[in-house]
């Protein structure tokens, strides 16, 4: 039996090693003398405050959907895949190459083929290193970590010497064409009337996202492949003893989280930047970790997660705008969420538990005394 | 949206526009950062130059991620910042973007390529190859080994750009001079990677090598401390950091960004848009260092042969072959 009820687990806990964070967070920034009422002000007006706020939320929130839905896959069959930033390298690739070569006619049918190669060469990204595991046992974490390097040398390569369009000094592919430019809220909110902010880069991708967020929870909880997911990376023995195939398990769930991190790029690749540059993951990979922490693995807490990444990276920003907060500070309330939320989970959760354990014994002491 | 959002996001506006005197310039340096001790921290010095002579005051953001880029152009041209000054390549196609939407707004960019210059834009670009092949050929001269090296930050073109116009000057003087080339990485932290810099030194010191150059953002400082403490040279890049290692460098290609967003803040709203600005030799946009912590270092007839060769490179009797004109480098692969 439990010793917390549901809801303490999923809300409260995360609550509370997030106002811990933010405890020190508002430390750190006083020790550097600015005011803490009035940075908290801005993030929270920055972006959540306007559409425009919103926009960059929703899209920063969008990228770390789909990479913490990569490692949540990964985690409920028992494997660390931190390779989520390479395989959405590769995934912005497969994006490049399908935008740039095949002429399509119009944006719906090219989001299609776009979801195909981000997927196609996310998974293939993913597929190696789960192959290594599977067959002959190297670790998954180390494997897919060097991956990162390497996805990396090869879009450098690539844009270097490949796809980068004559005389540009920027090693990025040339613009995708005006057929591909996904729709913005800004232009699908339009027709029902409200006017959500123009320069803002969330776009069609975030409903791609919940969408991605919806399968992966039908997967995992309602399909027998799911269920044989969760039962390998409960107990490898135990699925094995039950007739679950560990190399098939390990290759289809790394196939999916890999395909899922490289689907990333439909919305910074293809929905925000419409060129490949070099630098287009930036960390969203390993946020997803964090993000997949926090959510505890589950496409809804992930969703939310994601949210408050999101809600971390723009109101960031905006302190970098317009205070003197240095940036490398603004790291450092990024990262002390993080290591709360994920890290120093137990911190929170064991006093909690001894708390709720107290109540429930005086509850049972005084029910015990009642029928005496 | 709610009407209390509207106001929320009227006032915030209202308080934006209303914290920035009206035309102040705003600066936007790249992912580096500030203090690179190089490109960006060359930049910021130009700003901060103007800002002491005149008191006027400008904005700035040192940027976290790709996104932003747009973002805070979008958001400083908002604000009713004139000019726009940015710092990098990697902007070109944000500012192409987004300068339609504010033709009210000047922006300038630093390094930047673009097909076609908006009315609104002035790029700056610099001859690097040019302030490198002098370097080069200090670089030769002062080697004793006959070897000497090139560190760069990333394989793009821009840094094969610098060290095309450095392997250039130094087989100029010393044809059987072996230049070895490495990058130090290929993902972001190239640029800022000291540790890396260091190791790289000490490979190409072990081939050989006992002049080092440096285009590698903050990894350099590595490089000039491991040459300082390996007791061979280095030579410095973009900002003068002769003064790093007193009497172990030998001198410092200079890219004078500070200069190009100095005049850029001076000539502030006024400034004339709509093209590129190539600032080479003749324009002083690109050099070497000479100042007291290398004096000992450069001999009166390198002085005078480097000197010679510039007036040789301004005059047109002196071609340094551009990385950028066919993409490969007459003497060195990458």
């Amino acid at each position: 039996m439990d010793v917390m009820p549901k809801w303490a687990e999923v809300v409260l806990v995360p609550l509370i090693s997030l106002i811990l964070a933010a405890i020190l967070s508002a430390l750190v920034i006083l020790a550097i003398g600015e005011d803490p009422v009035a940075a908290v002000k801005l993030m929270v007006s920055g972006a959540l405050g306007s559409t425009y706020g919103w926009g960059y939320t929703l899209y920063y929130a969008t990228n770390f959907m789909f990479t913490g839905l990569a490692v949540a896959v990964a985690f409920h069959a028992g494997l660390f895949n931190i390779g989520g930033e390479g395989q959405a390298m590769l995934g912005g690739l497969g994006v490049a190459l399908v935008c740039l070569f095949i002429p399509w006619p119009h944006w719906t049918l090219a989001v299609l083929g776009a979801t195909v190669g981000a997927a196609a060469f996310g998974a293939l990204w993913a597929a190696i290193p789960a192959y290594l595991q599977a067959k002959r046992g190297s670790h998954i974490v180390i494997t897919t970590i060097m991956f990162n390097f390497i996805a990396a040398a090869v879009l450098n390569y690539m844009l270097v010497n490949i796809l980068r369009p004559a005389g540009s000094m920027d090693p990025a592919t040339a613009r995708f064409p005006e057929a591909v430019h996904l729709p913005s809220l800004h232009e699908m909110l339009a027709p029902i009337g409200i006017n959500f902010s123009k320069s803002a880069p969330a776009n069609v991708s975030l409903v791609l996202a919940i969408i991605a967020c919806f399968v992966v929870w039908l997967l995992i909880w309602r399909t027998s492949l799911g269920l044989e997911i969760r039962s390998y990376g409960k107990s490898g023995r135990a699925a094995r003893y039950a007739g679950i195939g560990s190399v098939r398990i390990t290759m289809i769930a790394m196939l999916i989280s890999g395909g899922l991190a490289g689907m990333m790029a439909i919305n910074n690749v293809m929905g925000e930047a419409e060129r490949l540059v070099l630098n287009a993951v930036e960390g969203a990979g390993f946020i997803g970790i964090a993000v997949a922490l926090m959510g505890r693995s589950h496409p809804f807490g992930v969703f939310l997660a994601a949210i408050l990444f999101g809600f971390l990276y723009q109101g960031g920003a905006e302190l970098a705008l317009w205070t003197s907060i240095p940036r490398e500070l603004i790291v450092v309330i990024q990262a002390l969420v993080i290591l709360f939320t994920g890290a120093l989970d137990n911190m929170v959760r064991m006093p909690l538990e001894r708390i709720f354990l107290a109540i429930r014994q005086s509850r049972e002491a005084k029910a015990t005394k009642a029928a005496e | 949206m709610t009407l209390m959002q509207k106001f929320l996001g009227a006032s915030a506006a209202l308080a934006l526009s209303a914290g920035a005197a009206a035309a102040d310039p705003a600066l936007i340096f790249d992912l580096g950062g500030k203090f690179d001790k190089s490109f960006n921290e060359a930049a910021f010095n130009g700003a901060q130059r103007w800002a002491e002579e005149t008191g006027g005051s400008f904005l700035e953001i040192e940027l976290q991620s790709e996104a932003q880029r747009e973002q805070a152009l979008r958001r400083f041209a908002e604000a009713g910042a004139n000019p726009v000054i940015t710092t990098g390549f990697a902007f070109a196609d944000p500012v192409n973007a987004v300068a339609g939407d504010y033709p009210d707004t000047k922006f300038v960019n630093i390094d930047g390529w673009m097909p076609e210059v908006p009315a609104n834009v002035q790029l700056i670009g610099f001859q690097e190859h040019q302030g490198s092949y002098l370097v080069g050929m200090m670089a030769a001269m002062a080697s004793e080994t006959g070897t000497v090296g090139f560190i760069g930050g990333m394989d793009i073109p821009l840094i094969r750009h610098f060290g095309c116009g450095f392997a250039q000057g130094v087989k100029a003087v010393n044809p059987d001079a072996t230049v070895i080339a490495n990058m130090t990485g290929t993902t972001p932290s190239a640029w800022n990677d000291p540790v890396k810099g260091s190791e790289l030194t000490k490979a190409q010191i072990s081939q050989g090598a006992d002049v080092i150059y440096a285009a590698a953002g903050g990894t350099g400082v590595g490089v000039l401390q491991t040459a300082a403490d390996e007791g061979i040279l280095s030579i410095g890049v973009d900002s003068n950091q002769n003064y790093l290692h007193s009497g172990k460098v030998l001198t410092s290609m200079l890219k004078r960004v500070d200069v190009a967003v100095y005049d850029s803040m001076t000539a502030g709203a006024d400034i004339e848009t709509g093209g590129f600005t190539i600032l080479g030799l003749a324009e002083d946009g690109v050099g070497y260092a000479l100042d007291e912590h290398n004096a000992d270092l450069v001999s009166a007839e390198m002085k005078e042969a480097v000197d010679t060769a510039r007036q040789q490179i301004i005059d047109g009797d002196l071609e340094v072959v551009a990385y950028y004109t066919d993409d490969s480098c007459p003497v060195l692969d990458f």
